[in-house]
C-alpha cells in the first residue's frame, strides 16, 4: 500500500521567499528616523540583517492555510486522546477572548481602569474553588505543570513554616511525567508508590513509605487507568495522620464535575487544566492555564499577586509575605481565563454535572464495545476514559503504535499510547462528552476492524498510515543527526 | 445543552449496551460519603446572548489600547498585529490540535514550529531555539536552571536592570535547587562593569543581562560576556525579539543562552498572557534544553517530514530527571510569532524597530522639553525610557488616564529609589499627534 505520488504540499515559508516581496503595511514615519539612528551607538546596531522571508500577504495566507490542512484538529477529527480531554472548544469563547477590553488590555494598566478584567479573574477563581471544594485559587500558573510546581512549593513553604524539614514526595508509578518532574524541580526526592494489578494505589506500599520525612503524596483522581480510587478518602486520611499533604493532579477533573470534589475527598491542593476540562483550545501544544486551588492552611503561600475584592473594588494584592513568589511575569494567562469563564457561565451547575455524566457514559460505552476485541487494563466501570492493551495484537506482530497509525488512515486521531507506563501496549481512550454516539460507533468499528486486520493482514497495518501528508517518520535519524532549523541550500 | 450531543434515547441505548440502569451505576466506585449531595453553587447558566452581554459589560470597564493611547511597556508592548495572524490561528486544524505526538497527522504544527525555531535562531543569532516556554520570565528561570546544570555551579548573578518581575520568577524557580542569586548594581541605569567583575567568580553559573534593560537603557552586552566567560560562567541575555531587526543579535555579542518575551511578535496584550517565552542557545547545550524541539527527518518513502525530537530530555520520558517539568507550552503564540515574522519579513522588522526607536526619541525630546521633566539615566535607549517627574508619577498617571492616555508605568512599586520616575514606552503604533498630546497633557499635569 505505497503512497500515490508526492505529498500535496512540501514548503517552508523560507522557501517561498523572493527578494523585494512584502506582506506588511506601515505608515511612512512621521518623525525623524535619521536623528534617532544617530543616538544609537554603532556597536549596539545589528551588523547583518536577520534572514527572514520576503513574501506577499497572499503567500502567507495560502502557506499557513495549506500547512493547517496537514493537521488533525478536534474541529476536523475525533481525538480520543486519553488524559488530554480533547473536547469541543466553543467558538463563542474565542469571540469573547478577542473583545478589545480583554485582548487589548495592557497588564500594567492602572487597576482602577482594569476593574472588569480583575472582576472576571476574581469570579473565575471563586467558581473554580466551588467546583473543587477548595478555599482559595490562584489563576497565575501558565499550565498544569506550573500549577504542580506552585502546589509543591506551597507545601514546602507550609512545612518550613512549621519548622519541619521533609525531603520526599510520593508519586504513584502510574503518574503523569510532570508529577515527578515538578516535584524534583521543587527540590524534593521523588519516591514511587506501587499500583496494584487494577491500577489502584497499593495502600500497603503507601503505608510503608509514609513517615516524618515525607512532605506530600501526589495522585491523579480518577487515576490514569481511568478508574476512581475507591479508597481515596482513606488514603488522604492516612496521609494526614502522618503529617503528609495530599496533592491532586486535576488532569482528569472532567470525570467528576458536580459529582465529587477534591476538597471533599481530603486533598489539600489541586490544579486545574483549563485547556482540558474547561474547553480552552490546545493550540497544537499550548497555551493552557493551570490554576491551583488550596485549603485555607495553604492560602498564605499562594503566588503573588492575588486578585482581591474590597466592597465593589478589585485589586492586585502584593502584600503576602509568606507567598512562594511569582511564576509568570504578570497575572496569569488571562486570555485563557476569559474562555474558561465563558464556558462555566454557559454550562452552569447542571450543565457541568451533565458534562461529567456524559463523559463517563461515553467512555464506558467505548470500553464495552471494544472489550471483546482488546484486553482491558482494569475492570470497569471506568470514569471518563478507559485503558486498553494491545498485548493480544502484539503477539500477532501489531503493537499499540501500529493500531494508532492505522487509525489515522481510518479518519481518527490516535488514542494516547504507551501511557500509563504500568500497562503493556497501552491504548488510552478518552472520548469526552462532546462526541456523539454515532462518532463513537464509527470509532469502535474502526478499532474492531484493526483488531481483525491484526489477525488477517498485519503487514498492511505496518504500512499505515498511507493517507496522511507523510508516512511513518524516521525518529532515530531525527535524534542522531538533529537538524533543528532551516538553512538555505548551499 | 448545545455542547452535549447525547439525547435521552442515545443515553438509553448506550446504558443498555453497557448493561447499566443509569449513569449512577457507573459511579459506584466513588464512596458515598465523598459524593456532593447538592448542586454546585455556581451562578445560573447563561444563554449565548446573555453571556455576550455579561462579558461585553466587563470588557467595557477596561482601558484597552484601542480606546486609550498606550505608552505602557515594562515587558509587554502595544505593537501592531497584522490581520492575517488572527485568521490563520483561528483555523481549527491549528488551534484545536494537540501537541504533535503523532507526527503523520501533525505536519502542519510541526512545520510551523520548525519555522519558528528557525526565525528565533536567526533573530537571536543562536544555533538552536526550542518550541517555546510560557513567557519571558519563566524562560529566564529555565535558563538559570540550565546554566546551573551545565556548569555545576550554584550562583547566578543578575543585573539590576533585569525586569524585577522576571527576577521574582527566577527566585521562585531557583528556590528548589537552592541557587544563590546575586544582584549586580546599575547605579546609572546600566551595569557597573567593575561591580560585576567583583561578583563573578568560580561559583558563578551564569551572568544575566537584559538589553534594553527594564529602564529602557542599552547595556554593553559584549563587555559583560567577556567578564562572564573569563570566569567560566555562561552569559544569559534577555532580549525582546521585535527589537532584533535593528539591535545586534545577542549571539554575536557572546550570549550562551538568549531568552525573552516574544509577545511583541503578533501576540495580543491580553492583560498579561498568554505570552511567548523565547528560548535559544548554543548548539553544545541542545541536550540540556528545556521544552520541545522539532527536527527534520524523512519518512518511509524518503520524503521530508518533521518530528518532535531529543525527547529523552523531557518529563514524559525522563520523569524526575527531566531537564524541565514543562509539558504544555504556548505553541499557538509561537504560531502567531511565526506568521508575524513571515508578514514583516526581512525589511519589515527593521522598519518596525526603526519607527519604535524614532518615535521614542521624538517623545523623549518633547517630554524633556517640559520644565522639571528630565531623562533619569544618560545611557542610550531604544523604544522605552525612564523620565524623572517633578510631581508624583502615580498622580500624573491617574490624571492622564482621565484623558484616555496611559502615560507610562510609575517605578516606585518596582524600585523605591525611583519613586519620582515614570517608564514610557513608544511603539510604531503611536503617532506624532498622540505623542504631542501626551506632551501637552503631561505639561499641564506637572505645571
Amino acid at each position: 500500500m505505497a503512497r500515490r505520488g508526492k505529498p500535496a504540499y512540501d514548503k517552508l515559508v523560507f522557501e517561498l521567499s523572493s527578494p523585494g516581496r512584502m506582506a506588511y503595511s506601515l505608515p511612512a514615519p512621521d518623525v525623524d528616523v535619521e536623528a534617532a539612528r544617530a543616538q544609537i551607538p554603532a556597536r549596539y546596531r545589528r551588523a547583518q540583517p536577520a534572514e527572514l522571508p520576503e513574501v506577499s500577504e497572499f503567500d502567507v495566507v495560502r502557506h499557513y492555510s495549506r500547512l493547517s490542512q496537514m493537521n488533525y484538529g478536534v474541529d476536523t477529527h475525533f481525538y480520543p486522546l486519553g488524559s488530554c480531554t480533547m473536547k469541543y472548544n466553543p467558538k463563542i469563547n474565542e469571540d469573547m477572548a478577542r473583545l478589545p477590553g480583554f485582548a487589548r488590555l495592557h497588564p500594567l494598566t492602572p487597576e482602577a481602569h482594569a476593574q472588569g478584567a480583575l472582576r472576571l479573574v476574581h469570579e473565575l477563581a471563586a467558581m473554580l474553588a466551588e467546583i473543587a471544594g477548595m478555599d482559595a485559587v490562584s489563576l497565575q500558573p501558565a499550565a498544569g505543570a506550573q500549577g504542580e510546581l506552585a502546589g509543591v512549593l506551597m507545601i514546602r513553604a507550609y512545612h518550613a513554616s512549621r519548622g519541619e524539614q521533609r525531603t520526599k514526595v510520593l508519586v504513584p508509578d502510574s503518574a503523569h511525567g510532570t508529577n515527578p518532574a515538578s516535584t524534583a524541580l521543587a527540590g524534593y526526592e521523588v519516591v514511587e508508590v506501587k499500583s496494584d494489578a487494577t491500577g489502584e494505589v497499593d495502600v500497603a506500599d503507601l503505608e510503608r513509605h509514609l513517615g516524618p520525612d515525607v512532605a506530600a503524596f501526589m495522585i491523579t483522581v480518577p487515576n490514569t487507568l481511568g478508574n476512581f480510587e475507591p479508597r481515596i478518602v482513606e488514603i488522604t486520611e492516612r496521609c494526614h495522620a502522618a503529617g503528609v499533604q495530599v496533592y491532586m493532579d486535576g488532569a482528569n477533573l472532567n470525570a467528576i464535575l458536580g459529582i465529587t470534589r477534591p476538597g471533599d475527598l481530603g486533598f489539600d491542593v489541586c490544579h486545574f487544566n483549563l485547556h482540558k476540562t474547561f474547553t480552552t483550545p490546545h493550540g497544537g501544544g499550548g497555551p493552557g492555564a493551570g490554576p491551583v486551588g488550596v485549603k485555607a492552611h495553604l492560602e498564605p503561600f499562594l503566588p503573588v499577586p492575588l486578585v482581591t475584592r474590597r466592597g465593589d473594588r478589585y485589586a492586585l494584592d502584593w502584600k503576602r509575605p509568606k507567598s512562594i513568589g511569582k511564576l509568570q511575569a504578570f497575572w496569569g494567562n488571562v486570555g485563557m481565563l476569559v474562555r474558561a469563564h465563558a464556558y462555566i457561565r454557559t454550562m452552569g451547575a447542571d450543565g457541568l454535572r451533565a458534562v461529567s455524566e456524559n463523559a463517563v457514559l461515553n467512555a464506558n460505552y467505548v470500553m464495552k464495545r471494544l472489550e471483546a476485541h482488546y484486553d482491558v487494563a482494569a475492570p470497569g466501570p471506568c470514569m471518563h476514559e478507559c485503558v486498553l492493551s494491545a498485548r493480544r495484537q502484539k503477539k500477532l506482530g501489531v503493537t499499540a503504535m501500529d493500531v494508532a497509525k492505522r487509525l489515522l488512515d481510518l479518519g481518527f486521531y490516535a488514542p494516547s499510547t504507551y501511557f500509563p507506563l504500568i500497562v503493556e501496549e497501552a491504548l488510552m481512550i478518552e472520548p469526552t462528552e462532546t462526541e456523539s454516539k454515532e462518532t463513537l460507533d464509527a470509532f469502535c468499528d474502526a478499532m474492531i476492524q484493526i483488531a481483525r486486520e491484526a489477525e488477517t493482514d498485519p503487514a498492511a497495518i505496518h504500512e499505515a498510515p498511507v493517507t496522511t501528508p507523510v508516512r511513518r517518520l524516521d525518529q532515530t535519524k531525527a535524534a542522531r543527526e538533529p537538524t533543528l532549523r532551516w538553512r538555505p541550500p548551499a | 445543552m448545545r455542547y452535549l450531543p447525547n439525547t435521552p434515547q442515545n443515553q438509553r441505548a448506550m446504558l443498555d449496551a453497557i448493561g447499566a440502569r443509569a449513569v449512577e451505576d457507573l459511579l459506584v466506585k466513588i464512596p458515598a460519603k465523598a459524593r456532593l449531595s447538592r448542586p454546585l453553587a455556581l451562578p445560573p447558566a447563561l444563554a449565548e446572548t446573555a453571556l455576550v452581554r455579561h462579558l461585553r459589560a466587563l470588557a467595557a470597564e477596561n482601558a484597552d489600547a484601542d480606546r486609550y493611547t498606550c505608552f505602557l511597556g515594562a515587558g509587554a508592548y502595544d505593537h501592531y498585529v497584522p490581520s492575517p495572524i488572527n485568521h490563520l490561528v483561528l483555523r481549527g486544524e491549528f488551534f484545536t490540535a494537540y501537541t504533535p505526538y503523532q507526527p503523520e497527522a501533525s505536519q502542519g504544527t510541526l512545520r510551523t514550529i520548525y519555522e519558528y525555531q528557525t526565525l528565533i535562531a536567526e533573530l537571536t543569532g543562536m544555533d538552536v531555539a526550542n518550541a517555546s516556554i510560557y513567557d519571558g520570565a519563566s524562560s529566564l528561570a529555565e535558563a538559570a536552571l540550565m546554566a546551573h546544570a551545565a556548569t555545576g555551579r550554584g550562583e547566578v548573578v543578575l543585573a539590576a536592570g533585569v525586569n524585577p518581575l522576571y527576577r521574582r520568577v527566577v527566585a521562585t524557580y531557583c528556590g528548589g535547587p537552592g541557587l544563590r542569586l546575586r544582584e549586580a548594581p546599575a547605579p546609572d541605569g546600566v551595569l557597573d562593569l567593575e561591580a560585576i567583575r567583583r561578583l563573578v567568580g568560580a561559583r558563578t553559573a551564569a551572568v544575566v543581562v537584559q538589553s534594553p534593560n527594564f529602564y529602557g537603557c542599552l547595556e554593553d552586552v559584549a563587555a559583560v560576556a567577556e567578564i562572564a566567560h573569563a570566569a567560566g560562567a555562561m552569559l544569559v541575555v534577555v532580549a525582546d525579539p521585535v527589537n532584533l531587526g535593528v539591535l545586534e543579535a545577542p549571539g554575536r555579542l557572546g550570549a550562551d543562552i538568549v531568552v525573552g518575551e516574544g509577545q511583541g511578535l503578533g501576540v495580543p496584550l491580553s492583560y498579561g498572557g498568554p505570552y511567548l517565552g523565547v528560548f535559544a542557545a548554543r548548539q553544545e547545550l541542545v541536550r540540556r534544553m528545556p521544552g520541545r524541539l522539532v527536527g527534520a527527518t524523512v519518512d518511509l518513502d524518503g520524503q521530508r517530514g518533521f518530528v518532535l525530537t531529543l525527547q529523552a530530555r523531557e518529563q514524559h520520558i525522563r520523569r524526575a530527571k527531566a531537564t524541565s517539568n514543562i509539558c504544555t507550552n504556548v505553541a499557538l503564540c509561537a504560531l502567531m510569532a511565526t506568521v508575524y515574522a513571515a508578514i514583516l519579513g526581512k525589511r519589515g522588522l527593521v522598519e518596525v524597530g526603526e519607527q519604535c526607536m524614532a518615535k521614542a526619541h521624538y517623545a523623549a525630546g518633547r517630554l524633556t522639553a517640559i520644565p522639571g521633566v528630565s531623562l533619569r539615566f544618560p545611557a542610550p535607549f531604544f523604544k522605552e525610557f525612564t523620565l524623572r517627574l517633578p510631581k508624583s508619577p502615580e498622580r500624573v498617571v491617574a490624571r492622564l488616564a482621565r484623558r484616555r492616555i496611559l502615560a507610562g508605568v510609575p517605578l516606585k512599586a518596582w524600585d523605591r529609589r525611583l519613586g519620582d520616575c515614570l517608564l514610557v514606552a513608544v511603539t510604531e503604533q503611536r503617532t506624532r499627534e498622540e505623542i504631542d498630546a501626551l506632551a501637552a497633557a503631561l505639561a499641564e499635569a506637572v505645571a
